[in-house]
C-alpha cells in the first residue's frame, strides 16, 4: 500500500483530535484528544521514516511514546486534583489560577 | 602702598562677613563693628590719598594684581586693582559719606531687632561698590556691579515684612537685571573686539576699532549705566526703592549704586569719545531723565520720593556732562561728589524729619518744624541751598560747570542742551523749595486741633468720606517732633560742612580737575556766550524756580492743604512718575503675561496633549488585547492552533513564491 495514504490517516486523526480539544469541554475528553494528536503526529513520523527509508522517524515515534505516557502519568493527576477541587471536571471552570 | 588696596575692599567684606555670620552674639556691638570697618576703610582711603597725592600726576596710577582668576588659552581674566585719580575720588566717597551713614544708622536703627544684619548688609554694599571702582577689568567691574545690585536688593527689601517693600526689592533688582544685560553683551563685544576686557588694553585700542562697534559698545554700556543710575527707561525702580529703610536711601543715592553709570561711561570715555552717535544718545538720555526726574519731584507729596526724583534728575545732569566728551567728564565727576554731600545730606535730613514724625513722609503733613528740629532745619537747609546752586556752595560750582559745558557743545545741540540743562535748575529749586517750605515753614499741619483739621476738610470737598476715612486712620496719635540723638545729627552736620564747602574747594585752582586729567583728560569748553552770563541765567532760573515755589506754597496768605487737591491731568500724571510704570505695564508686562499664558496654552494643548493622547491610546489598546487573556483554556488553544495555521499557511505561500 502507498505509505502517503499513512500520512493522509495521521492529518485526518491530528484534526479529529484537534476538534475535540477546541470543542469538548471534559477534561478527560480533551486529553484524549490530546493523546490521539500525539498518536496521529507518531504515525506521520512512521510514515515519513517509511517513505525516506531511514529509522530517524521511527526512534522519534519511541520518544514521543515515552513523553506521553510520563504526560499521562502528570495529566491525569492534574485532573483528578482539579475535580476534587471543583466537583467538576470540565476545563471552562479551571478559568481562574486560583481556588 | 600697592597692598593697601586690597585693603579698602577688604575691611567692608570682612565686616559683612561677620555680621552676617556671627549671630546673635553680635546684637549687642555688630552695629559698632560695622561702623569701625568702614571708618577703617576710609582711613585706608585717606593714606592713599595722601600718598598718591605727593606723587607727580603720572606717577599716580596704583596697580595690584591678586590672581590670575581665569587662566585659559586665547582668554585671561585676572583679579587685579586699580588705583588712579579717578577710583580715588569715589573710594573716599564712597568711604567717607558711606562711614556718615552708617554712623547715622546706629541711632536710625536704634529699635530694629535686626540691625547687626543690616549693617552686615551695608558693609557688603560698600565693599561691592569699592570692588566696582577698584576694578582694573570690565569683568572684575561686573563682580562689583552684582555684588552693588544684590547689596541693593537686600537693602530696599529691608523690612521685607511689608509687602510693597519686598515688590520694591523685586522691582528694584529685576530693572537692574536688564542693565546688567547690557554690560554683559558690552564685555562681550569688547572682547570680540579688542581680544580683552582689560581697560588698559580696551581704553588704549579704542580709536582702532571701527565705529559701529563703538557705538554698539557704547549703547550697551549707557543700558548699563541706566539700569544702575536710574535713568529713562530704566528708571522706575528709584522711586519704589524708598520703601526701604532711609540710610539705604542715602546709601543708594550719594555713595553707592546710581553713581555706578556715571563712574561706567567715565571710565570708558575713551569709547564714547570715538563713538559720537552713542555720546548723543547719552546726553540725550541726560536731558530727558533731568526733567523727567525733577517734573516727578516736582509733583510728590511723599519727602523721600520727592528727593529720589530729584536724583534722578541730577544724576541726569552728571550722565549729560559724561555725555559731552571731555569737556564733561570732570564735571560729571565733581557735581556727582558734590551732589554726594548734599544729598546724603537731604536723606538723612528726611530721615531725621522721619524720626522725630512717627515716620510719617507725607509733607503735608509736616510744617513748621524749624523750631522743633533746628539741627535738622539748618543741615537739610543747607544741603537744599546747595543742590539748588545757591552761589558759594557745592551746587553752585558743580552744577555752573555742567550749564556752561553742555552750551559749549556748540550748535543747536549746545542750545538744546544748556537750555535743558537751565530749565532742569529752575525746576530743581522750585521743587526743593516746595520740600523746605512744606517740612520747615508754615502752619504745623501735623496738629490734631480743630483749624488743622478744618483745613483738611476744605482741601477734600471733593470727597467727605475720603477725608474721613483719612482723618481716622491718621488720628491714633499726634506726633511730637523732636531734634534726633547727636549719633544722628553728628553725620549730617559733617555732611552738611561738605556740602557748603566741597564746591569751592574743588573749584581753587581747578584742582579737582587737574586731578582727573591724567584719567579723563580735560578740554575747556567755549560756551557760545560769555560764562558769566551763563551764570547769571542760572541765578535767574533759580530765583525764578525758587520764588514760584514760595507764591503757591510759603506766602503767609496761603494755606497748603494736608490733603492733596485733585490736580491737573499733568499733575496726576506726574504724581504717577509720569506714567512710567503705566507704560512698562502697558508695554512689556501685559505683552509678557498674554505670551506666557499663550506658552501655558501651547504647552498644555500640544505638548501635554500628544504626550497624553499616546498615554492613553496605548492604555486603550491594552484594555482590548486584555481580553484576550481570559483564562479559557481552549481560547487559548484556539490562538495557538490559529497561529500554527497561519504559519504553516505562510511557509506553503513562501515556498510558493
Amino acid at each position: 500500500m502507498n505509505p502517503v495514504n499513512y500520512v493522509y490517516l495521521a492529518a485526518l486523526l491530528f484534526t479529529i483530535g484537534a476538534a475535540g480539544v477546541l470543542l469538548r469541554r471534559n477534561a478527560i475528553v480533551v486529553f484524549m484528544c490530546i493523546e490521539l494528536m500525539l498518536n496521529a503526529a507518531n504515525l506521520a513520523l512512521v510514515a515519513f521514516s517509511r517513505l525516506h527509508g531511514n529509522l530517524d522517524g521511527q526512534i522519534m515515534a519511541f520518544f514521543v511514546m515515552v513523553v506521553a505516557a510520563a504526560e499521562v502519568v502528570v495529566g491525569l493527576s492534574i485532573i483528578v486534583m482539579l475535580y476534587r477541587s471543583r466537583h467538576s471536571a470540565s476545563v471552562d471552570d479551571a478559568s481562574l489560577m486560583k481556588l | 602702598m600697592e597692598s593697601l588696596i586690597g585693603l579698602l575692599v577688604g575691611f567692608p567684606l570682612l565686616g559683612a562677613a561677620v555680621l552676617l555670620c556671627g549671630g546673635k552674639a553680635l546684637d549687642r556691638a555688630g552695629h559698632w563693628l560695622g561702623v569701625l570697618l568702614a571708618a577703617a576703610s576710609f582711613v585706608v582711603g585717606v593714606v592713599l590719598f595722601v600718598d598718591m597725592h605727593g606723587k607727580s600726576p603720572d606717577q599716580r596710577a596704583l596697580h595690584q594684581h591678586l590672581f590670575s582668576w581665569v587662566p585659559v588659552e586665547g582668554f585671561r581674566a585676572d583679579a587685579a586693582f586699580q588705583l588712579d585719580q579717578l577710583a580715588m575720588v569715589f573710594v573716599l566717597l564712597i568711604t567717607g559719606v558711606g562711614t556718615l551713614i552708617h554712623l547715622y544708622s546706629v541711632g536710625y536703627m536704634e529699635h530694629d531687632e535686626r540691625r547687626r544684619r543690616f549693617f552686615g548688609y551695608l558693609n557688603l554694599f560698600l565693599a561691592a561698590m569699592l570692588l566696582l571702582v577698584l576694578a582694573d577689568n570690565y569683568l572684575l567691574l561686573y563682580v562689583g556691579w552684582e555684588g552693588v545690585g544684590l547689596a541693593s536688593y537686600l537693602l530696599i527689601g529691608f523690612w521685607q515684612h511689608k509687602p510693597s517693600a519686598a515688590v520694591a526689592a523685586k522691582k528694584a533688582f529685576l530693572v537692574n537685571r536688564v542693565g546688567d544685560a547690557g554690560l554683559a553683551i558690552a564685555i562681550f563685544l569688547m572682547f570680540t573686539t579688542f581680544g580683552s576686557f582689560a581697560f588698559q588694553p580696551v581704553l588704549a585700542h579704542a580709536g582702532g576699532a571701527s565705529e559701529g562697534k563703538l557705538t554698539a559698545i557704547g549703547l550697551m554700556l549707557l543700558l548699563a549705566a541706566c539700569g544702575k543710575s536710574a535713568q529713562v527707561p530704566l528708571q522706575s525702580w528709584l522711586g519704589d526703592a524708598m520703601e526701604g529703610p532711609t540710610p539705604v536711601s542715602a546709601l543708594i543715592h550719594a555713595a553707592t549704586m546710581v553713581t555706578a553709570g556715571v563712574y561706567l561711561i567715565t571710565r570708558s570715555g575713551a569709547i564714547f569719545d570715538a563713538a559720537p552717535d552713542a555720546q548723543l544718545v547719552v546726553v540725550t538720555v541726560g536731558a530727558v531723565t533731568l526733567l523727567y526726574g525733577a517734573i516727578v519731584g516736582c509733583a510728590k507729596d511723599d519727602i523721600k520720593k520727592a528727593l529720589a526724583g530729584s536724583t534722578m534728575s541730577q544724576i541726569g545732569y552728571m550722565i549729560l556732562a559724561a555725555g559731552l566728551g571731555p569737556i564733561g567728564y570732570a564735571f560729571a565727576i565733581m557735581h556727582l561728589v558734590t551732589h554726594g554731600f548734599f544729598k546724603a545730606g537731604l536723606f538723612l535730613g528726611a530721615g531725621s524729619v522721619m524720626h522725630g514724625m512717627n515716620d510719617e513722609v507725607d509733607m503735608r503733613k509736616f510744617g513748621g518744624l524749624r523750631k522743633y528740629m533746628p539741627v535738622t532745619f539748618v543741615t537739610f537747609g543747607l544741603g537744599y541751598l546747595a543742590i539748588i546752586g545757591f552761589p558759594g556752595l557745592s551746587g553752585f560750582f558743580s552744577k555752573d560747570q555742567i550749564i556752561e559745558a553742555a552750551f559749549a557743545k556748540g550748535g543747536t545741540q549746545g542750545w538744546i542742551l544748556g537750555g535743558t540743562a537751565l530749565l532742569g535748575a529752575a525746576i530743581t529749586a522750585y521743587y526743593m523749595t516746595r520740600v523746605m517750605i512744606l517740612t520747615f515753614f508754615g502752619e504745623e499741619r501735623w496738629r490734631r486741633t480743630p483749624a488743622a483739621a478744618e483745613a483738611g476738610v476744605d482741601a477734600a470737598d471733593a470727597g467727605d468720606d475720603a477725608a474721613g476715612a483719612h482723618g481716622a486712620a491718621d488720628a491714633h496719635a499726634e506726633p511730637h517732633p523732636h531734634e534726633s540723638p547727636k549719633v544722628m545729627t553728628v553725620p549730617m552736620m559733617l555732611l552738611a560742612v561738605g556740602s557748603v564747602f566741597a564746591g569751592g574747594l574743588f573749584k581753587v585752582g581747578d584742582g579737582f580737575v587737574h586731578w582727573l586729567e591724567p584719567v579723563t583728560r580735560f578740554e575747556e569748553g567755549h560756551p557760545p556766550v560769555a560764562s558769566g552770563v551763563v551764570t547769571a541765567a542760572t541765578m535767574v532760573t533759580l530765583v525764578l524756580g525758587a520764588g514760584a515755589a514760595w507764591l503757591q506754597y510759603g506766602r503767609a496768605s496761603v494755606t497748603v492743604p494736608s490733603v492733596a487737591p485733585r490736580g491737573n491731568p499733568f499733575t496726576r500724571a506726574a504724581r504717577r512718575d509720569l506714567l512710567q510704570d503705566d507704560i512698562n505695564h502697558a508695554l512689556l508686562v501685559e505683552p509678557g503675561r498674554r505670551l506666557t499664558r499663550g506658552l501655558v496654552a501651547v504647552d498644555e494643548k500640544v505638548v501635554d496633549g500628544a504626550v497624553r493622547g499616546t498615554a492613553s491610546s496605548f492604555g486603550g489598546l491594552s484594555g482590548r488585547v486584555r481580553r484576550l487573556q481570559n483564562g479559557f483554556v481552549r481560547s487559548y488553544a484556539v490562538s495557538m492552533f490559529g497561529g500554527a495555521a497561519i504559519l504553516v499557511a505562510a511557509t506553503l505561500l513562501m515556498r510558493g513564491v
